[in-house]
């Protein structure tokens, strides 16, 4: 006997975007509906697109880093480090030691505030107004401290091809520390306000399973796919700057659901505390610049250069042609495979169940339409 | 306020009406106000924020201000909606708010009529706020809303079962409907929550449910469904929404207090004949604070989870609570 369901009769559709709390930004998702469930799922792309690559080919490559911090807006440091890192790998450049020591540790900070913040939304597209509150509040000292460096709070623009553009002081190194050992007590109330939460792991427990199969036909990364059990990070897969200098774990779940995407974010932020503190001892004297040439040209040829966003693999590929404007500029950001999941992912969810998804997905959405 | 002036004189019995009508809408107001600045001030304090601080010392007036707004809004009828229910929706919900005010018994003398059935009376009048959600939800010919309205009657049918088992077993033992009668049973301290502890939970439990707070708000589910059946409302109507759910909260935690909780039993006051509505109060709004708490703590579970938990441990539970209660009677 066929169900309705089946027969896919009495389906709707419903129109969850653009303007959707639980989207997050800009995102629309038509919905096939079927009573509370969600039948087939599909991702409109495109309302926050601003053409970030044909803007990179049509300026000087120093007229870009700006543009590079306000791709994903929660990881605007990475974005930095990886446009600077192809620049540099591309003309053949070397920062300095403490410029990449310094280049780590501002990445992590920026790391930790967005898994922070996906942390605290998380919980709110569960429904629970509080955690939010708690994470902004850790966030709020990463700010602080990066703003002090850096002189803005979300869409930084600090790196340079050759170092980073105004040096460290102690009492930025001091802050940190104090921020780590705050960080660490904080922890332990974060595991039982949500992890522990009886309701929260009923939600997300079990909830869109994916395995390493579907999640290398989608070319998924980050921790979603650790989640599932397999430990590729590029900062240990394929190891760029100073990360190889870190001890440092890649934590890994095997189940594949939300669940395991969420116990292995928060896992990462031990990780990134402990890369903060040895990347804190060991920091270098020496200049935060490095000698560049003033006019410098992009020379013929390609280059390749990824980084870990806190979403997953970040690449930027540049081909320059002698000018100082790049011939191409292709970016591969992890947003917009881990959203091409979910239609897979999510068909025949509860609506709530969907929310779950995209929430530990961690979608930014102007990274996504770039 | 039925033996202050009980003279018989149609003149008097009217004024008695007026007085007692002015009072129960004061309640309702006065208690959607205190509530609307304690659940924002408290959930500041959870949340490590001060809540509103702008207007007034502490921000005491805010919800003075946000009325004021509320009512200058404009009524923003969308396109293709029913227009007629849509307007009445709002009214629908608000208005049964106010007649349960009618039995409930605040003191011994303080209460406008008590009714052999007041608690059916009070369970009637209250389940007519399913079919505003419901209109509501309808009448705005949008699908969030129809989402929302349509897990609100689902919720608040299951629930509304456990919640009547539950009661029958304080019936049981009382033999009466009437709610003085049910506090007076419960005289000198004998509250039937150290009697019935489970009963208890499992009452509070479906109130949540059916007055769709956190962690069962469904209904509006805000991630999910925007606002749910409130979407489409905008100045009075949301805030008529807004105010029927505090005053629902508000009957559903007297309810159980005069249930469980002794009702205005207490301490002895001086002109304890009405200053002993300050314990029901004071117990009244400690239920109260309780749910608050419960809503800005946990998340929001979802909907076959809620269905499960009253169908598979709820029901069979206040199921298995009243026979027991029998047999303990009969013995």
């Amino acid at each position: 006997m066929t169900t309705m369901a089946e027969k896919g009769e009495h389906r709707y559709i419903l129109n969850m975007g653009p303007q959707h709390p639980s989207t997050h930004g800009v995102l629309r998702v038509i919905l096939e509906m079927e009573g509370e469930y969600v039948m087939d799922p599909q991702p409109v792309l495109g309302y926050g697109h601003r053409m970030h690559e044909k803007m990179a080919e049509s300026r000087p490559w120093p007229n870009f880093l700006p543009n590079a911090a306000r791709m994903d807006y929660l990881s605007a440091l990475i974005y930095n480090h990886g446009y600077v890192g192809v620049v540099e790998r591309l003309a053949g450049i070397e920062a300095t030691p403490r410029a990449e020591y310094i280049r780590v540790i501002t990445s992590e900070l920026n790391r930790l505030q967005s898994h922070l913040l996906w942390l605290g939304v998380l919980v709110l597209d569960l429904g629970a107004f509080t955690p939010i509150m708690y994470t902004f509040e850790d966030r709020e000292k990463i700010l602080d401290i990066l703003e002090d460096v850096t002189g803005s709070r979300l869409t930084y623009c600090y790196m340079r091809v050759g170092g980073v553009v105004r040096d460290i002081d102690d009492k930025f190194v001091e802050r940190t520390r104090e921020y780590i050992s705050w960080q660490r007590s904080r922890m332990p109330m974060y595991d039982k306000l949500v992890t522990g939460n009886i309701i929260f792991r009923k939600r997300i427990e079990k909830i869109g399973e994916f395995n390493p199969d579907m999640a290398r036909r989608y070319g998924l990364t980050g921790p979603v796919l650790r989640g599932t059990g397999i430990p590729y990070d590029i900062r240990r897969a394929e190891p760029y700057s100073v990360y190889p200098e870190f001890d440092f774990e890649i934590p890994t779940e095997t189940t594949g659901d939300c669940m395991a995407a969420y116990l292995v974010r928060v896992r990462e932020i031990e990780q990134s505390l402990r890369i903060l503190e040895q990347a804190l001892d060991k920091l270098p004297a020496g200049p935060a610049m490095a000698k560049v040439p003033k006019k410098l040209k992009l020379p013929a040829g390609d280059a390749c250069y990824a980084v870990e966003s806190p979403r997953g693999e970040l690449v930027y590929h540049l081909t320059g042609d002698g000018s100082d404007t790049p011939y191409r500029m292709k970016i591969r950001v992890p947003s917009f495979s881990n959203l091409s999941l979910l239609p897979e992912l999510c068909r025949g969810m509860l609506l709530s169940d969907l929310c779950a998804c995209m929430g530990s997905l961690d979608l930014v959405i102007p990274e996504i339409d770039r | 306020m039925s033996t202050v002036m009980n003279t018989g004189f149609l003149p008097l019995e009217l004024l008695r009406i007026i007085f007692a009508l002015i009072c129960a809408i004061v309640i309702v107001f006065g208690n959607a106000v205190v509530m609307g600045y304690l659940e924002r001030k408290l959930a500041g304090r959870f949340q490590r924020r001060p809540g509103p601080m702008e207007v007034g010392w502490h921000g005491i007036l805010q919800l003075a201000v946000d009325g004021v707004k509320l009512v200058g809004k404009q009524l923003i009828i969308p396109k293709q909606t029913d227009r007629v229910l849509y307007r009445l929706a709002p009214i629908i919900s608000f208005a049964p708010a106010i007649m349960p005010m009618v039995v409930i018994p605040f003191a011994p003398k303080l209460q406008g009529r008590d009714f052999d059935i007041g608690l059916i009376f009070i369970l009637a009048v209250v389940a007519i706020n399913v079919l505003a959600i419901l209109i509501a939800g309808w009448s705005s010919n949008n699908k969030y809303s129809l989402l929302g309205a349509m897990r609100s009657v689902a919720q608040n049918v299951a629930y509304e079962i456990p919640m009547l088992l539950t009661l029958l077993s304080v019936i049981l033992v009382t033999g009466t409907f009437s709610l003085r009668g049910i506090v007076e049973a419960q005289s000198g301290g004998a509250w039937f929550i150290f009697f019935m502890p489970v009963a208890f939970l499992i009452f509070f439990a479906a109130t949540l449910a059916e007055t769709n707070r956190a962690p069962f708000d469904l209904p509006e589910a805000e991630s999910e469904l925007t606002a749910g059946f409130m979407t489409e409302f905008s100045g009075m109507g949301f805030s008529l929404f807004f105010m029927a759910e505090y005053t629902y909260m508000f009957i559903a935690c007297s309810l159980t207090v005069i249930l469980f909780l002794g009702g205005w039993s207490g301490p002895p006051l001086p002109y304890g004949e009405y200053t002993s509505a300050l314990w029901f109060f004071a117990k009244v709004y400690a239920l109260l604070l309780t749910m608050i708490w419960i809503r800005w703590t946990f998340p929001r579970v979802r909907f076959d989870q809620l269905l499960n938990f009253c169908w598979k441990y709820l029901v069979p539970f206040s199921l298995v609570h009243l026979l027991v209660t029998a047999v303990v009677l009969k013995l």
